[in-house]
């Protein structure tokens, strides 16, 4: 097991955002969380990662067995593990090459720094054309690529995505999920939070939802794509059409 | 007379031009422009003073030394006053560098007392150069020089080294240069080292000039801070090219309109800039895509 979250529980404040939440995270898989607005998806990331000052309130959380509740980002991220944030992040007045540079701030071993340019570049073919451009001239795509690389830089063993799927065209997202497979598919795990249940399911193998600040379903992505209810509320297919052609009742949530 | 007062503007303007850079490197990291940032570097020449004539140091012992008091100081300053402040406003920090300038004034008032001193310096101000229609003196060289190695060196040092890169971005965003493993405590302290440093050199370079007393900084750091908006307070280039132009416009003016306004010009300047381009001549700043 690479990532263990015990009951955790996080205030904002005095906002109860995580309300008791487990999660495990197996070696070489994706995980995806799912849920709203508000769920609490991306306060998970952020508890973890060590960003919200004195949280998780409660709980434990550990990384190849190592406790990392607590200590700060820093020192996280120099056990292995990455973190593409919501809304991209990247530095907007330095070059694409040197926001990479700073993905792999952490590392002494410039040969190997030098060959993983190469890979990001494979990954992201734009990113070489924009190479000496300020990442904030980019579009929102291409910071999206960026960002992700940025994270690849530091040879994760865990690579956190937060909405990756974040205002981009639908070609975009298509592309950008098929990026984060093939990664996966060389060695990383990753642990995907996403609005998009549809192509978050279709790429990771195991799926969760998260409502109110707890799971409500756990399941592997495959049977929950064909889940009445994920379909229902996360997806947006309507199971039953009426005779008059509108729906005029509610389905109810069975995990309520 | 016109050539004349261009070169000792430019002279006077690389000195306001340090005092600008050291503001805007802070400015750029802890976001609070340091209104303590004279008294550190008076506290710092005094220093250097006390090494040189009460002990009896050599020049570079005692100019190496008091720059690296300088840079300890800032880095002292930074992690005791503003690192204790949670979740400050603008406002507050200011307030916090006008608390620690008042004390370090109160500081080298108290160990070096209101007597004006003469701070010994290697190069004479007195010796000059003819450049055809102008002088200029040998002191004025120096720091002209010095300036522009020290620029270059900055230049250089935020271009092409890891931790300057580090630097820009934690300026940048301070959460994503964590999430990439940056300390940003570290850099914090070292942008205070830095600067602290750079105001040292400042002040060891006019205490020859002018006379080595509490009030040393008084005058060229409220300049240099009008120099830095001149500038534009978020770019290092812009900072010190508003360093140059305050000091020549402001001798301009000394010799063709008013010598007793002189000091005033600087302040005329900072209004206009606020009011005309709040964001400074030379911001070259990417606008968020909304």
């Amino acid at each position: 097991m690479l990532l263990e979250i015990k009951n955790i529980e996080t205030f904002y404040t005095l906002i109860y955002a995580l309300r008791g939440v487990s999660l495990t995270v197996e070696e070489g898989t994706i995980t995806a969380i799912l849920g709203n607005n508000g769920a609490g998806k991306s306060t998970i990331l952020k508890t973890v990662m060590g960003l919200l000052d004195d949280q998780p309130d409660k709980g434990t959380i550990e990384f190849m067995g190592k406790r990392i509740d607590g200590k700060d980002p820093e020192v996280i991220v120099r056990m292995g593990l990455s973190y593409v944030p919501e809304g991209r992040e990247v530095f907007e007045e330095l070059s694409v090459r040197e926001n990479l540079l700073m993905g792999a701030y952490i590392r002494r071993d410039r040969a190997a720094i030098r060959k993983d340019f190469e890979q990001i570049y494979g990954y992201f073919p734009v990113l070489r054309e924009r190479e000496g451009q300020w990442a904030g001239t980019l579009s929102g795509g291409e910071q999206q690529m960026l960002a992700i690389g940025r994270a690849l830089m530091n040879r994760p063993k865990l690579l956190f995505l937060d909405e990756p799927s974040l205002g981009l065209s639908p070609i975009l997202v298509k592309e950008i999920f098929e990026i984060i497979k093939t990664i996966n598919q060389e060695g990383a795990t990753i642990l995907l939070v996403e609005q998009n249940a549809r192509m978050a399911l279709a790429i990771s193998d195991i799926g969760l939802i998260l409502e109110n600040g707890r799971f409500v379903m756990k399941g592997k992505s495959k049977e929950l794509i064909e889940d009445k209810d994920v379909q229902e509320f996360y997806m947006g297919m309507r199971s039953e059409e009426s005779a008059k052609g509108y729906q005029r009742w509610k389905r109810k949530k069975r995990w309520r | 007379m016109f050539f004349q007062l261009i070169v000792s503007g430019i002279s006077f303007g690389s000195l306001y031009a340090l005092v600008a850079l050291a503001m805007v490197i802070i400015y750029k990291t802890s976001e609070v422009p340091n209104f303590g940032q004279g008294e550190m570097s008076m506290l710092s020449t005094f220093v250097a003073y006390t090494l040189l004539v009460t002990h009896g140091h050599s020049f570079a012992v005692s100019f190496i030394g008091a720059l690296l008091f300088a840079a300890i100081l800032g880095i002292f300053l930074e992690f005791v006053f503003l690192r204790r402040a949670k979740d400050p406003n603008i406002l507050s920090l200011i307030l916090i560098t006008l608390g620690f300038q008042m004390i370090l004034y109160g500081l080298a008032s108290w160990k070096w007392g209101a007597d004006q001193r003469d701070l010994p310096f290697p190069v004479s101000d007195f010796d000059v150069i003819n450049l055809g229609p102008a002088v200029i003196s040998y002191l004025n060289i120096a720091t002209l020089l010095i300036t522009l190695i020290l620029m270059l060196l900055l230049f250089v040092f935020f271009k092409y080294t890891k931790i300057g890169v580090a630097m820009k971005a934690t300026q940048q965003n301070a959460m994503a240069a964590r999430i990439n493993g940056i300390r940003t405590n570290r850099i914090l302290s070292i942008t205070w080292a830095m600067s602290s440093a750079i105001g040292a050199v400042a002040g060891i370079l006019l205490a020859p000039i002018a006379t080595l007393d509490p009030n040393l900084m008084l005058d060229p750091l409220l300049k240099g801070f009008a120099a830095a908006v001149l500038g534009g307070m978020t770019t290092l280039v812009g900072a010190a090219l508003g360093g140059y132009m305050l000091g020549v416009i402001e001798n301009l003016f000394g010799g063709y309109i008013s010598l007793e306004f002189k000091s005033v010009v600087a302040f005329g300047i900072i209004v206009l800039v606020l009011c005309f381009k709040p964001s400074g001549l030379f911001a070259k700043h990417y606008v968020r895509k909304v």
